[in-house]
């Protein structure tokens, strides 16, 4: 990387006079801002997959680069800023916690296209956000869950009680209540994402309580082999975990972004770019749900991708009504579907679930 | 063989020349290791140790970048100072520093969106507060249950870590952010926000508080009996009781003061660079200030220097990864060798090498 | 719904396992006098080590000799910084931490997934099959059962034999040992080498028979907890195994009763092993008259032969 050229570039960036990033001849760079590691397998391999997806898309024409291991607050907003000092044109940034530092170095560098995950900020028309709906990939989960536990508890692993996580356990309760009125769903929480003997822990004690059907949301493989001692089935999350197929991992759900990387860094190099509040599923392939295994009968695999077509299809919501929140009152009404707005916040368990969200 | 002769005086020379020595050392090895994973070394060490300060296209940016970072690591380093010296050892200011900034962020959250002037000094003392309490569990238990401080100060971090997950999911958490965690943004409203005060320069008043302490500090040591008392009872605890030095009151004085400026730190990170209480809010500072008090050999110029070098192996670091695709890791043992050869070339200002015959013993 | 308590003495013994054995290398190391706080940083050399070799030659024997090689290497940095060349121990030690981090995540990128052997039992089937006794006694990996022996033979070891003995002086008083003509840097280079094996084989055990894979950064803390039970432990090896089965078991309940779906805050819960620990230290220690604290009165002192 040649820093002469790019000297002028990147000084007229800070006084927001800069050309049009296109009009550089040199490589369109893209930067990615991890919380984590490559090296996690979970939620940020996810991510650098889809970074090597867009190197490999558009060859020579991209450059990436990517800093791991970055904390939030005022060291989020440094790494962002030196990555566009260093050059970039358009930033990745892909943890929920990044949210305020991303804004703040976007007011900085109009010029700079901005992309940051799972949040909700946009206070600047170079700021888009970006999230999966994870809860679809957790309907199919549930409903597999449903049909295959014996003891009708499903067990689950949270991590902290946000939104995102409480879409799931919802969801999956919804899908395996659906197909199995007798079943219970039994949470614990780690109140960490990452912690491999924690969440073996965790699954341990949810093993111990009864249960036959693990999923997590945390992200490590540990569960995995906990269950797999253990002798019951479990989902694979965020990454496929597929080294754990045909069981204990009889499906997973697959965090995949490249179709989304490649599609927005396609539109920023041709000047197509919007800000957007991009929220997609199965239907786009942002969510994937990685392959079923024999482990699962033939007809409740048929079942389930019947779901995952009508998801695709966009002739099913997971959330429709009749849905009643967990004091009986009622959330959704007959043929009713939740919208994105309620979702997004969602801070309630659904009727059926007899444990307490913490706080 | 070579032996170990201490000196009487510690070397003026080798005082300043051991750390010179030490990163020149540092950047060997390390350039080394660069080089094996396929790096320009030469390139790599440039970046870590002179592109922050020095190059154009960074160093406006960075070198403020500087402050912002060594100060909450300068300003903690000078508290743990007071009480690593009298041999009470607080390895919680992670913990203290997080419910400072609880205990300060609550403060003015109380009244948003108030913008009058008394808030933000009333964050403050909040913030002191906060550390200042948490600190009191250690120290009192020690003093009234001899408690071994060091797990108690260690454990409340993690007790302080819950606290703050709970904070952010729950009872500090933005009403207007839509469910998701988080609390509002301090540094968005005029009435709580620690700003820059120098345009320009990353100087906010957690920085200006550190070189205070600094200040304060080399006070103490020097001139107050406090130093004296803090110094006798660390080197020669009995020799202090006889001195008449209230062994109890250190401990709580000792603790109490480092947990009061990690809570300070940790209000000016939260109403500045941070802005808001979130699940991951620490990143650490609590425990690297333990490395930059010693590396500062306890001392308040040495800790002011040493937080600087630190915050600029970090920054650099990053730059390094950013340019040159090392990976953090590599980095991170970058940092610990260099902590290697500061500690080892320490020997050089307090012992001689001698050459000596082996005597038959 | 009620806590089985069976399997929550069976978790338990397994959660407390890697601390455990961290925790009792520790132990000697400290009562030779000298003060690591690079455990965290030998764990996970030991976890990467033991997982790269466990993956490359199939053997979990070769993983955890791997495992504590890795770590011993990191140990022996410390031991000629604190004992060579006079570092300051406390922070020698977080900077060990700090490169152990580092260097494990450079070792170990690439190997996240990859399959290594299961550890065997030691005990057959009947046995495990008895009921209450069987999983509570037999059902566990054989370096379970190495680290409960590790804890007696290093109480036998310091308070009944000459060794033993030789290290408590050292670490009591090591100019008077040094004059008594013991070898007070040789012995505590040997002490920080068995603290870093320990270390290194606690950090295999979560990584080839807790987790079963290698993550950057998995022993996420472990390493400070051996060191908060050294000192819960008064330093004495009986009480490292019942602190680490106190902190293990509390862990271990506090994710059952949230599994039983009590009405307890989850962060009161996830709090309460360390809440708990501290609670008891603060009986035991004020149950005591005098010498509550305990340590050893050269902790953390350089040692530095005159003549």
């Amino acid at each position: 990387m040649k820093m002469l050229p790019r000297l002028l570039a990147s000084a007229a960036l800070v006084a927001g006079l800069a050309l049009p990033a296109a009009a550089q001849d040199d490589p369109f760079q893209v930067g990615f801002i991890y919380v984590g590691s490559p090296g996690d397998y979970g939620w940020t391999y996810e991510h650098d997959q889809g970074r090597l997806a867009v190197e490999e898309h558009f060859g020579d024409a991209v450059e990436t680069v990517f800093l791991e291991n970055v904390p939030e607050g005022a060291d989020a907003e440094r790494a962002i800023t030196q990555m566009i000092l260093g050059g970039a044109d358009m930033i990745f940034t892909t943890s929920f916690g990044f949210g305020e530092a991303t804004n703040a170095v976007a007011a900085q560098f109009p010029d700079v296209y901005f992309e940051h995950a799972t949040g909700y900020m946009r206070e600047h028309p170079n700021v888009s956000t970006y999230n999966a709906r994870f809860y679809e990939g957790r309907a199919v989960l549930g409903h597999i869950a449903g049909h295959m536990t014996e003891s009708n508890i499903i067990g689950y692993i949270g991590s902290y009680p946000i939104p995102e996580v409480i879409q799931g356990i919802n969801s999956a309760f919804l899908h395996a209540r659906e197909v199995n009125p007798d079943v219970e769903i039994r949470v614990v929480w780690t109140y960490t994402w990452f912690d491999p003997a924690v969440e073996a822990d965790a699954a341990q004690a949810l093993i111990d309580a009864g249960v036959d059907v693990l999923m997590q949301h945390t992200d490590s493989t540990a569960p995995q082999t906990v269950a797999q001692e253990a002798g019951i089935i479990s989902f694979g999350q965020a990454s496929d975990m597929i080294q754990f197929a045909p069981r204990p991992r009889v499906a997973s759900i697959i965090d995949n972004w490249a179709p989304y990387y490649i599609r927005r860094v396609g539109e920023a190099m041709e000047g197509t770019w919007e800000q957007s509040d991009i929220w997609e599923g199965i239907d786009t392939g942002m969510v994937v749900i990685g392959e079923m295994t024999d482990a699962i009968p033939e007809d409740v695999r048929a079942s389930a991708q019947a779901m995952i077509d009508a998801i695709a299809a966009g002739e099913y919501h997971p959330f429709t009504g009749p849905i009643n929140r967990q004091d009986g009152s009622v959330w959704l009404a007959d043929g009713e579907v939740a919208d994105d707005g309620t979702l997004a916040g969602l801070n309630f368990y659904v009727e059926g679930i007899t444990g307490e969200i913490p706080n | 063989m070579i032996r170990l002769e201490k000196r009487p005086q510690p070397s003026r020379f080798w005082v300043v020349g051991a750390p010179v020595l030490a990163v020149l050392l540092t950047m060997i090895a390390g350039g080394i290791m660069f080089a094996a994973l396929g790096k320009n070394p030469v390139e790599a060490i440039r970046i870590i140790f002179w592109d922050p300060l020095f190059s154009e296209r960074f160093a406006g940016f960075s070198r403020p970048q500087l402050l912002v970072k060594a100060g909450p690591l300068i300003l903690i380093a000078i508290g743990l100072s007071l009480g690593f010296r009298a041999g009470i050892w607080n390895i919680g200011a992670e913990g203290q520093y997080i419910v400072g900034a609880l205990f300060g962020a609550a403060f003015g959250l109380a009244f948003w969106p108030s913008e009058h002037p008394l808030i933000f000094p009333g964050m403050i003392a909040a913030g002191l507060l906060g550390g200042f309490l948490w600190a009191m569990i250690p120290a009192l238990l020690r003093v009234y249950a001899r408690t071994n401080e060091i797990l108690v100060s260690l454990l409340l971090v993690y007790v302080a870590e819950a606290l703050l997950a709970s904070a952010a999911t729950g009872w500090l958490r933005n009403p207007e952010g839509s469910g998701f965690p988080g609390s509002r943004n301090l540094a968005r409203n005029p009435g709580t926000d620690n700003p820059e005060l120098i345009a320009g320069t990353g100087m906010h008043w957690g920085v200006l508080a550190a070189f205070v302490a600094v200040i304060a500090a080399y006070v103490i040591f020097s001139r107050h009996i406090l130093g004296y008392q803090i110094r006798l009872a660390g080197e020669a605890p009995r020799a202090a009781r006889f001195a008449g030095v209230n062994a109890g009151r250190l401990v709580i004085l000792c603790l109490g003061a480092s947990g009061a400026l990690a809570g300070a730190a940790g209000l000016f990170e939260v109403a500045g660079p941070a802005g808001r209480i979130s699940i991951d809010f620490n990143v650490g500072y609590g425990f690297t200030a333990i490395i930059v008090a010693f590396l500062g050999r306890l001392n308040p110029i040495g800790i002011l220097l040493a937080g600087l070098l630190m915050a600029l192996t970090f920054i650099g670091g990053e730059l390094a990864q950013l340019m040159l695709g090392i990976p953090a890791a590599a980095i991170q043992a970058f940092q610990g060798m260099l902590l290697f050869f500061l500690l080892a070339l320490d020997v050089l200002a307090n012992y001689r090498f001698r050459w000596k015959r082996e005597v038959a013993a | 719904m009620i806590i089985d308590p069976v399997t929550l003495i069976v978790a338990l013994i397994t959660v407390a396992t890697p601390v455990l054995l961290a925790a009792i290398g520790e132990l000697v190391v400290e009562k030779s006098g000298v003060l690591n706080l690079g455990v965290e940083g030998m764990m996970i050399m030991g976890a990467v080590c033991g997982f790269i070799v466990a993956h490359e030659t199939g053997s979990v024997a070769m993983a955890f000799v791997a495992g504590m090689g890795g770590a011993m290497a990191l140990a022996l940095v410390f031991a000629v910084l604190t004992q060579v060349l006079m570092a300051n121990q406390v922070a020698s030690g977080l900077a060990l931490t700090l490169f152990g981090l580092g260097l494990a995540a450079l070792l170990g990128s690439g190997y996240s997934g990859l399959p290594v052997p299961v550890a065997s039992r030691p005990f057959p089937e009947a046995l495990q099959a008895i009921p209450v006794a069987g999983p509570i006694l037999f059902s566990h990996s054989v370096l379970v059962y190495v680290a409960i022996a590790l804890v007696g033979a290093v109480w036998f070891v310091l308070a009944r034999t000459r060794a033993g003995l030789v290290i408590r002086a050292v670490g009591e008083n090591h100019d008077a040992a040094h004059a008594l003509g013991y070898k007070v840097v040789r012995i505590r280079f040997a002490t920080i080498l068995f603290g870093g094996a320990c270390a290194g084989l606690g950090g295999a055990f979560l990584s080839v028979v807790r987790v079963q894979n290698w993550f950057d950064g998995m022993t996420a803390g472990a390493g400070w907890i051996a060191l908060a039970l050294v000192v819960f432990a008064s330093w004495k090896a009986g009480r490292v195994l019942l602190g680490a089965w106190l902190f293990g078991g509390i862990a271990a309940l506090q994710l059952r009763l949230q599994a039983a779906e009590v009405g307890v805050p989850v962060a009161l819960l996830d709090a309460s092993p360390y809440l708990v620990t501290i609670i008891v230290l603060v009986i035991i220690s004020s149950d005591r008259r005098r010498a509550a604290l305990n340590a050893p009165a050269a902790l953390g002192r350089a040692f530095h032969a005159a003549s």
